[in-house]
């Protein structure tokens, strides 16, 4: 991480702190639940926007967190990347509350106080703060620290209807994600035997390929792929996403395994290059496409929206490994020679936003007709306009269509697969666009036929909500749109491994 | 009195790495929900003494304090993920009279 000083305040951990606190006061006066959602969704994607133009403007920063500097002290640092994720996160975060505050905060002031109520709205916070924390975090423990308590909140919310079935399934996510834990823990542990630091820009110093790092990095790496869900770590989650309440699912989705994604790209690419080898990078690539393409079969198959949604998930993880084999694309640098880095990451922003605005667009089925039956869609077009198209739109990114982010995200690795002669990976690409194709036209069938419309019931959905998933997936599109300025900001602080490729 | 063939930092590290071994057994071997909790607390502590004892490498320099914060820490992170996990795990047998899986239940696979 080539960071330039810049001289800095201790602000950007407002961007933990205010979300923490947000979690508390709400967990302590459940009625505040409603002022806080509407100061939390915008006070922090503010706060995030502010950071990512700061970094813009000074090129990364790195922030010693009260004024001890590692390896002593602990330190915050801030590229591109980490910039980028935590707005996309600020924008999600604040789109699901605002959907949520409905559902979830007592209309009435009389009202009583529900189960799923009372936990949401603080295990969002929490969630957000963990986010956060993670994306701005410089050093192996804090990450551990945030993504624990980013599993946690994730269990819960999972869990958060109380049936046995969803119980099953928190269950299942929390072995996995615990599992993970302590193998990147372990994997911590002996990274800081060997090099007696836990900074990651200090290791990426000292790092060699010598034995205890490699195992330490295919410890963590591990550990973080059971929790990004990778083929074959993927049971756990479409049973915990499309159990969750649809404004939980869209940020299970949607950010959460970016999380853990996010940590494996810090450690390959920033960390450790030197040390990935020639398998690791193969490995990642191929369980990737098995996740691509085992995910979108699954996804066919599935007679509910919400587990389509969920099996897509598992597919469209799968991509973010490919950068892997990709990065470094022919060789030699060229100007686009970090295209496949680049890709896979706007990758993870528009498929972020487009998940969440998915399952979010399930909600509104699922209150309007009470299930989420796909056969059961018939005339949704009809009765719910914004909320089809939304879904359409978001289905467009997904599917990897121009003009959306998914667009550009799967150009960019495609150029680089065939700039590198690496044919292979180009194609499960390409299948794995057509079968996003045939499992996202189904709904999409369904919901456009007026047969038999006259005896379906739809209830009336607000429009003020229906414009939510309308706006995630709009800025899916605008990611494809105006993907010039994404990859610049990208470009901030970008690890020479993203040009070099990992070997 | 002869010389230990390991030293006592060593000693530990084995030590840790061998409760790793075993909680992964547990952890993966039984079906029982609790014994896959208690499993996974096994592992946890071996990470902890493993990672304790990197922090007594340097034996001149004397011990190193930053493992042991840094351990306490991840007490405090396998102490709430186990409430966590007890209370999940207690309201599953609650709702279904099981502690394990709907797929891993005798004659209650799905």
């Amino acid at each position: 991480m080539a960071f330039f000083e810049a001289s800095e305040g201790p602000w950007p951990a407002l961007l933990i702190g205010v979300p923490l606190l947000a979690a508390f006061t709400a967990i302590v006066t459940w009625r505040a639940a409603r002022l806080l959602i509407w100061s939390g969704a915008a006070v922090v994607p503010v706060l995030s926007v502010v950071l990512l133009a700061r970094v813009i403007h000074a090129g990364g920063l790195r922030l010693p967190i009260g004024g001890w500097a590692p390896p002593l002290g602990i330190a915050f640092a801030v590229d591109g990347l980490s910039a980028g994720f935590i707005v996309v996160t600020g924008l999600v975060m604040a789109g699901v509350l605002l959907f949520a505050l409905p559902q979830f905060t007592a209309s009435a002031p009389g009202a009583a106080e529900s189960r799923a109520g009372y936990a949401f709205v603080p295990l969002v916070f929490l969630a957000w703060a963990a986010l956060n924390a993670l994306f701005l975090s410089g050093d192996l423990f804090n990450l551990y620290v945030a993504l624990e308590l980013l599993t946690l909140s994730a269990v819960a919310l999972v869990a958060i209807d109380g049936r046995s079935g969803t119980i099953a399934a928190a269950i299942r996510y929390a072995l996995f994600g615990l599992f993970g834990s302590l193998a990147y823990l372990l994997g911590a542990a002996l990274l800081y035997a060997v090099h007696g630091t836990l900074d990651m820009a200090l290791i990426a110093e000292r790092a060699t390929a010598d034995g205890a790092t490699v195992i330490a990095g295919a410890l963590m790496t591990a550990g973080l792929a059971a929790k990004t869900a990778l083929f074959p770590f993927h049971a756990w989650l479409p049973p915990a996403h499309s159990g969750a309440p649809a404004p939980a699912s869209a940020i299970l989705s949607g950010l959460v395994p970016k999380a853990s994604f996010y940590i494996i790209v810090r450690i390959w690419f920033d960390v450790m290059p030197q040390a990935a080898g020639t398998i690791m990078p193969v490995l990642l690539g191929v369980l990737g496409s098995c996740a691509i393409i085992y995910g979108s079969v699954l996804a066919i198959r599935q007679e509910q929206l919400k587990l389509v949604i969920a099996y897509s998930t598992v597919a469209q993880l799968g991509y973010l490994f490919l950068i892997f084999p990709l990065a470094g694309g022919g060789g030699e640098p060229q100007p686009w020679a970090a295209g496949a880095w680049t890709g896979g990451i706007i990758h993870a922003f528009s498929h972020a936003l487009a998940k969440a605005a998915m399952f979010l667009c399930a909600g509104l089925f699922m209150e309007a007709l009470g299930h989420d039956r796909i056969a059961g869609l018939r005339g949704a077009a009809h009765h719910l306009p914004l909320t089809v198209f939304a879904f359409a739109l978001a289905g467009v990114s997904l599917m990897g269509l121009p003009p959306s982010g998914g667009f550009t995200a799967k150009y960019l690795l495609l150029t680089a697969s065939f700039a590198g002669g690496q044919i292979g990976w180009a194609i499960v690409i390409m299948v794995g666009g057509l079968l996003a194709a045939l499992y996202l036209f189904r709904p999409l069938t369904y919901a456009f036929t007026r047969r038999g419309l006259e005896e379906r019931e739809f209830a009336r959905v607000p429009r003020p909500r229906q414009v939510i998933p309308l706006l995630l997936a709009g800025l899916s599109i605008l990611l494809g749109i105006a993907s010039a300025a994404p990859y610049d900001i990208l470009q901030i602080g970008r690890p020479h491994a993203a040009v070099e490729g990992l070997e | 009195m002869t010389e230990m063939p390991v030293s006592s930092a060593q000693l530990f590290g084995l030590c840790g790495a061998a409760l790793i071994g075993i909680g992964l057994y547990g952890f993966i071997a039984h079906r029982h929900l609790l014994r896959r909790l208690v499993g996974f607390n096994v592992i946890g502590s071996g990470v902890f003494l493993l990672f304790g004892s990197t922090g007594y490498r340097r034996v001149e320099l004397g011990a190193d304090p930053v493992p042991q914060a840094l351990v306490i820490t991840g007490v405090v992170v396998a102490v709430s993920a186990t409430a966590l996990l007890v209370a999940l795990i207690i309201r599953l047998a609650q709702l279904t009279g099981s502690a394990r899986l709907p797929e891993e239940s005798p004659g209650g696979g799905r």
